[in-house]
């Protein structure tokens, strides 16, 4: 298990001092302005040895990430967005940074934008986080206060600044492009790629967006070096993670652990094990609900991280946020209400997604209640294929991948059902 | 589901001057010419003023930050948490409904939200006092169930204590948010597992109940006075520091405005005082107060009504019409002695608001209210008396 020497957030759970002054004294803000006199290229480096994947979901290498920014400026300036619009179902670790360890966000911020030639950065927080956006303000405010923000930031030279923006409601938004647009003043309706943000983004100029959690971690890694954070994990998934379990466990929460933690280690230290045991653990959702689930035996084994996620399970890690369903949970349901999620979500630019969206939550509910054909199943899957990757941005992906879970493992649930309700038919009409 | 304006809507709509201070100050955000940017925070400012996005305040909205209507009713129509209508005069209780949150037993929040408050979602309890809907994933996940009333989370609620607290609700008494089952914020309910090395004690509350608890504002109307108005980003030289540093992002080009809309400027000719012109200064916007009570910076004196009632002829100035009069009049100008006093400060912020730019010292206006004052004619004022130039026109 992770040490708590060896932990990022350490003030998680908000029980210490959330002032300044706290977070200075748990190793915050110190040596800031040292850190950025090594340079743009040093960070970048430093970022890049240390194995650090974009924590929003898709697991792109953060250090990567920043060295696509421009290194002149061609009289645009750069923006870094953070993205804090925490709404993936099951997801609520940024939420735990921004109200009970701000300052660890504050400071990557700095960091990051500076490795970016950026002066100015956004914070797009989702709209229904309000006493974080006030706990958050309330710690930029303190930052400004004390010279860590505004003209010669922490003593770097610098001239740096820091606006905490917020959405209103639309899951979309977590989306790069979308939230770019929405921070414009539009609706928030993913941009077509190619040109990227990194060439054009926020306002028509150069633009990085990273999650809360990625760029929370900078100053750790970069005060304690690369090899430090690499030295969690397995090769190609570093670090330390927060992980946020929800569902049937007896004590779900948020926590910080090392990458490639087990699933059963996780469980058992953290959460307090599996509502009813072990052998009551029907499925497991491992990274918010755009992942396809797991069946529960695969899972006791399992190893958390992108990796073998992916490749052994057909998952992923996602947000690390964890949903786990024991036996008496309805899976059938619990998927049907992922894709009555996705169709109220579907900003309804793309055909596919926005016609995909609502037809599959209408074969979902006809599964769910068993009244449907077996071959709708088959059918269902067909459509699913046909919304995914033919799309602007990942929500129809997202849209499709839970239900492809469903199908490929628990087929015969849906199977039973369509039966059970078919025989409960036939046995009726025979009794009249 | 359809999200469209609401078959009755209000009259008018008006940010108090504490919110409008606020909502300037939000602007100051966004680079010059991108102030289209705060649309969101401007209309979530309306709704918690009203409890609801009315057509007025998109108009409203709209008309500050230089946008056309119908790109700020579309942006209110797809974010969902904007209501479209009236909501209980209490609270609009939200219980989330996703994955997490349904397996760990949110359909029987809403089975008693069904029982308590009304039949079908957004639709006013019998009281008024409470609308209900479910919503799509909170981001509190690991404290499921658990609804958003007001600015705030209750977490780990069970049937029973959120009956309780719709009861305590309707009562009028506050009740602490955030987990209802004992538990701090979203660490383990048996205890730390982790950070045991650091733990200090904890304060009574995290973060998110200590701001409710502090502020208690958790289901109020907001006035803009319950916290005071910081900018810290606004340098003591008035200046944003990154964006100075920085050079300007192309320019967003400029929003046509609908004929509607700027045959009604001209009409209007001006704004009242909330509607400052230049709300983008970040000089006023550091150093306004939150509280709109003095007067502001350049601002010359006014009066309520004429002295004795009895109004001088500003028609009499050259450049000012019976429209311009009837503007100056709104303003708080009624007599040639108060426009002859004008310092150029003071000149420069009756312009502001005049929407005609440099009419002022293009016509001389100050000196020919200086000899108006004192009985002299002026060229004009004489033909305009002779000719009876402006009788015909005026109705």
């Amino acid at each position: 298990m992770l040490k708590d020497q060896d932990r990022i957030f350490t003030n998680l759970y908000g029980m210490h001092e959330r002032t300044l002054a706290g977070a200075k004294a748990r190793g915050h803000w110190d040596g800031t302005a040292g850190i950025i006199e090594k340079g743009r290229d040093w960070i970048i480096q430093t970022m890049k040895d240390s194995g650090l994947r974009g924590r929003g979901g898709a697991g792109f290498p953060t250090g990567l990430k920043w060295s696509f920014m421009p290194k002149e400026s061609d009289g645009r300036p750069a923006y870094l967005v953070i993205n804090a619009d925490e709404s993936e179902p099951g997801t609520c670790k940024d939420r735990e940074i921004m109200r009970h360890d701000p300052h660890t966000l504050i400071e990557g911020a700095l960091i990051a934008s500076f490795a970016m030639n950026a002066h100015t950065c956004y914070i797009y927080l989702r709209g229904e986080y309000i006493r974080e956006r006030e706990a958050l303000q309330a710690a930029i405010d303190e930052a400004y206060d004390k010279g860590l923000l505004g003209k010669n930031a922490a003593g770097s030279d610098w001239d740096f600044d820091v606006f905490l923006h917020h959405g209103a409601g639309a899951y979309i938004c977590g989306e790069e492009t979308a939230l770019i647009e929405s921070l414009e003043g539009k609706k928030g309706m993913p941009r077509m790629k190619p040109p990227f943000p990194a060439g054009a983004g926020l306002y028509g100029c150069p633009t990085t967006v990273n999650n809360v959690e990625s760029i929370a971690v900078v100053p750790t890694i970069l005060r304690r070096g690369a090899d430090w954070f690499a030295g969690f994990g397995r090769q190609n998934n570093a670090g330390t993670k927060l992980f946020a379990i929800s569902g049937h466990v007896n004590n779900p929460c948020v926590v910080e652990e090392a990458m490639s933690i087990g699933f059963e280690e996780l469980i058992e230290k953290h959460c307090g094990g599996i509502r009813g045991g072990w052998d009551n653990l029907l499925a497991v959702i491992p990274g918010g609900s755009s992942v396809p689930c797991v069946r529960g035996e695969n899972m006791r084994d399992a190893i958390m991280d992108f990796d073998y996620l992916r490749g052994e399970l057909g998952s992923g890690l996602g947000t690390a946020a964890v949903i786990v369903m024991d036996k008496q949970t309805d899976i059938i349901k619990a998927i049907w209400r992922l894709s009555k999620f996705y169709k109220h979500e579907s900003c309804g630019q793309c055909t596919p997604c926005r016609e995909g969206t609502g037809w599959m939550m209408r074969v979902m509910d006809r599964l769910m209640r068993g009244e449907a054909e077996l071959e709708e199943i088959d059918m269902l899957w067909d459509v699913t294929k046909q919304v995914e990757g033919h799309t602007i941005c990942a929500l129809g992906d997202a849209a499709a991948w839970p239900i492809q879970g469903l199908i490929k493992n628990f087929r015969e649930e849906i199977e039973d059902r369509i039966k059970a309700q078919k025989t409960g038919r036939l046995g009726a009409m025979a009794a009249e | 589901m359809l999200r469209r304006l609401h078959s009755e809507q209000p009259d008018s709509f008006a940010f108090t001057p504490a919110n409008q201070a606020w909502a300037e100050a939000q602007i100051t955000k966004y680079p010059e010419g991108r102030q289209a940017s705060a649309v969101i925070p401007l209309l979530w400012r309306a709704q918690e003023q009203e409890g609801w996005v009315t057509k007025p305040a998109i108009e409203h909205i709209a008309d500050m930050l230089g946008m056309a209507y119908i790109r700020v009713l579309e942006v209110t129509s797809f974010y969902f948490m904007f209501q479209m209508q009236p909501t209980g005069s209490v609270a609009n209780i939200q219980i989330c409904g996703t994955t997490s949150c349904m397996i760990c037993g949110a359909e029987d929040l809403v089975a008693v939200c069904k029982e308590k408050i009304a039949g079908k979602p957004h639709t006013l309890s019998a009281d008024g006092k409470f609308t209900w809907e479910e919503v799509e994933c909170l981001g509190a996940c690991t404290n499921a169930p658990m609804a958003q009333i007001g600015k705030d989370y209750y977490e780990d609620l069970t049937v029973e204590s959120f009956t309780k607290l719709l009861d305590d609700l309707a009562a009028g008494r506050v009740v602490a948010p955030g987990p209802q089952n004992g538990r701090y914020a979203a660490e383990p309910k048996s205890g730390l597992t982790t950070l045991i090395d650091f733990d200090s004690g904890k304060t009574q509350y995290n973060a998110s109940v200590q701001l409710a608890m502090d502020i208690k504002d958790g289901v109020k109307r907001i006035q803009g006075d319950e916290v005071p108005l910081l900018t810290p980003w606004v340098g003591k030289d008035g200046v944003v520091a990154g964006r100075a540093a920085a050079d300007a992002p192309p320019k967003a080009p400029e929003a046509p405005k609908p004929a509607a809309k700027q045959a009604e400027e001209v009409a209007k000719a001006a704004p009242r005082k909330s509607d400052a012109a230049e709300p983008a200064s970040p000089e006023g916007a550091a150093e306004k107060p939150a509280a709109d009570g003095q007067s502001e910076e350049g601002q010359p004196e006014i009066l309520k009504e004429a002295r004795g009632g009895l109004a001088d002829d500003l028609k009499l100035l050259k450049g000012v019409g019976p429209k311009l009069e009837q503007t100056l009049n709104e303003l708080g100008f009624f007599h040639f002695d108060q426009i002859a006093d004008w310092t150029e400060a003071e000149a420069a912020w009756v312009d502001a608001r005049l929407k005609f730019k440099g009419r002022i010292e293009r016509d001389g206006w100050i000196e020919q209210a200086k000899r108006l004052q004192v009985g002299d004619e002026t060229e004009f004022a004489k033909r305009a008396k002779e000719e009876h130039i402006y009788d015909d026109k005026e109705d």
